[in-house]
């Protein structure tokens, strides 16, 4: 590994007391061998991890701002949008931030879906990748609840009373939860504290994720281990140029929503003040959350549905060990790349399900999809570890570019010298 | 280390610093226990929120067929002035027909005065049904609009994922016509 060097007094003077420029060096610099086969579904880790920021600074900002009171709340963020000096823009920010931040994560989901990204000696950074989508859900709903619109409170009231589905314990549960017979201003003042906590929890379990990353490095598209130096170029300046890149991609888009249609994935009814007498006609969850609501609502008995919601998210801190296949990458499993599509389709299916009102067709169809989602991890991977032919495996990363015709144009002038 | 410790009766297996572990662990323990608990506890309702008033009622004004929403504990408590048809379709139900079996005499002090808390009880929803015009279900008492349950004119759940009756909460007649709840 290339050593980190430099002839800045200042920087060997901190160096010596503390390594945190070598270690820099080693995380995101030229001293972090990286596959140099990535492709632009890479991108989406470093993208999360931008958006969790743009989240704190946005959230700090709003914080200054906010009264989690529930007769102020709902004016204090009415005078956000309208009084606060660009309030508009950093709730805009903020908002469709959730969004995008799920957006993101889902995108960084289903590539490790495909790639196996999250078979030996990858489960952990994987199990720690879960365990981050939970605490971005948990921080989303409560973060929705602020503003105290009809939604933030039906939303809150409708969620919190999953756990008195929990035997026995569950109505006593829910008082504890809500701090009062209701969802009123204690529930309203601790999701508060709670959704300024946990972002910081969320940044917290993100160190232990690139920990366990950098242990064994990225995965890549086609799945096996580098075989040597020619394998790999350094982090910086292939990839941070890459990642930046990226980024000015995603924030065009962030900032066409923002600017164009920042309440385009809002539900219109959030904008009236939250009513405890009232239930709107139809309560929909965040569009993040459909496919779960989905799942919640095809089982018709309160506490299997509360246990399917949560077990489809479950099952994939289990995933490593349901799909044995020894071949990571999709791109060599013909069998299950159908699967890996159809297990989209499935998933985009349970979304829309999750957002109609559950009867006819649609209460069908979110249950059939329902039952496929648990079938492709419990009966489907399983069977095709077992019965798949995967195609042969390339030998090495750099083989399929370096054999046909020379190098690649920018390939590392000087490749690692070792992995 | 070990030692230097002082050493257990020979004939014991355990020595004097086994037992120091578990006293200083349980100690630890009882008092990890003892500082948690208040901070759970005081996420619990308070004791003003648990003193919240009960709410007096005046049924006078309400009419037959009539159905009113007030407040108890930050909840809608519905109140229905039952006519004598709803009564007996109530009355009429055989109890094996209900997921969550009670009969309508044992929700009910006076029969023409349901009185119900308006929380649905799968996930909390208020039911539709209180204003005319509102869907009542297939069963003429309440609909729940957030997943499907129904509930008939005693307030029982009769389909849906709704897994209990809708509560009655504790209310006294405190005269003719007006009723204290809470
Ligand atoms: C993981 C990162 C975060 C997520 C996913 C998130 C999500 C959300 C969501 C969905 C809303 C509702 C937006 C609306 O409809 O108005 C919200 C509101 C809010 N959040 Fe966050 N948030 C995050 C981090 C933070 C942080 C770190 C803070 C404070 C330090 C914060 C403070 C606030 C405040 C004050 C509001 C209420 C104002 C408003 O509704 O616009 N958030 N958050
Ligand atoms: S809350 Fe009433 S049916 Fe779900």
């Amino acid at each position: 590994m290339s050593g980190f060097q430099s002839n800045n007094a200042v920087i060997k003077w901190i160096e010596h007391r503390m390594p945190i420029f070598s270690f820099i060096d080693h995380s995101v610099g030229s001293g972090y061998p990286t596959p140099r086969n990535l492709s632009y579904m890479w991108n989406f880790g470093s993208l999360a991890g931008v958006t969790l920021v743009v989240m704190i600074v946005t959230g700090i900002m709003l914080a200054m701002q906010y009264t989690a009171h529930v007769d102020y709340a709902f004016d204090s963020v009415e005078r956000i949008m309208r009084d606060v000096n660009y309030g508009w823009l950093i709730r805009y920010i903020h908002m469709n931030g959730a969004s995008f931040f799920f957006i993101v994560v889902y995108i960084h989901i289903f590539r490790g879906l495909y790639y196996g990204s999250y078979k030996a000696p990858r489960e952990l950074l994987w199990m720690l990748g879960v365990v981050i989508l939970l605490l971005m859900m948990a921080t989303a709903f409560m973060g929705y609840v602020l503003p105290w619109g009809q939604m933030s409170f039906w939303g809150a009231k409708v969620i919190t009373n999953l756990f008195s589905a929990i035997p026995i314990f569950g109505e006593d549960i829910v008082v504890w939860l809500w701090g009062g017979f209701s969802v009123d201003n204690a529930t309203l003042n601790r999701f508060y504290a709670l959704h300024y906590l946990m972002p910081f929890i969320i940044v917290a379990v993100v160190v232990l994720h690139l920990w366990a990353l950098h242990q064994f490095g990225s995965n890549n598209p086609i799945g096996i281990d580098a075989k040597g130096p020619q394998d790999k170029i350094p982090f910086h300046p292939y990839y941070t140029v890459k990642d930046a890149f990226g980024l000015g991609v995603f924030f065009v888009f962030f900032a066409a929503v923002v600017f164009y249609i920042p309440n385009y994935m809002g539900h219109p009814d959030n904008y009236i003040p939250a009513n405890p007498l009232s239930t709107p006609a139809h309560i929909v969850p965040e569009w993040y959350f459909l496919p779960f609501y989905a799942i919640l609502r095809a089982i018709p008995d309160k506490l299997m549905g509360v246990i399917a919601m949560f077990a489809s998210i479950g099952i994939l801190f289990i995933l490593p060990w349901l799909d044995r296949s020894p071949v990571r990458s999709g791109r060599f499993r013909p069998l299950f790349r159908i699967f890996f599509i159809l297990l989209m389709i499935d998933c985009v299916v349970l979304g829309f399900a999750g957002a109609k009102p559950p009867e006819g067709l649609w209460l069908i169809a979110g249950q059939l999809a329902t039952a496929y989602y648990f079938i492709h991890f419990l009966v489907i991977l399983p069977l095709l570890s077992v019965f798949e032919t995967p195609r042969p495996l390339p030998t090495s990363i750099g083989e399929p570019v370096l054999k046909g015709g020379g190098s690649m144009a920018g390939a590392p002038a000087k490749p690692m010298e070792k992995a | 280390m070990a030692d230097t410790a002082t050493a257990a009766p020979a004939d014991s297996g355990e020595t004097r610093r086994d037992f120091l572990y578990l006293a200083a662990g349980a100690m630890g323990a009882v008092g990890t226990g003892a500082v948690v608990w208040p901070l759970i506890a005081s996420m619990s309702p308070s004791a003003e929120v648990l003193a919240l008033a009960s709410t007096e009622v005046d049924l006078e004004p309400i009419a037959e067929g009539q159905r009113i929403t007030v407040t108890w504990r930050g909840n809608p408590v519905f109140i229905d002035h039952r006519t004598p048809a709803q009564i007996s379709e109530a009355e009429g139900a055989a109890l094996e027909d209900l997921p969550d079996p009670e009969s309508d005499e044992a929700r009910v002090q006076r029969p023409e005065w349901l009185i119900l808390i308006g929380v649905c009880t799968h996930l909390g929803c208020v039911p539709l049904g209180q204003k005319t015009g509102q869907n009542r279900g297939e069963f003429g008492g309440w609909f729940c609009p957030c997943h499907g349950s129904h509930y008939d004119t005693s307030g029982r759940i009769r389909k849906g994922p709704a897994p209990t009756n809708l509560p009655v909460p504790p209310y006294e007649f405190t005269g003719d016509t007006t009723i204290v709840i809470g």
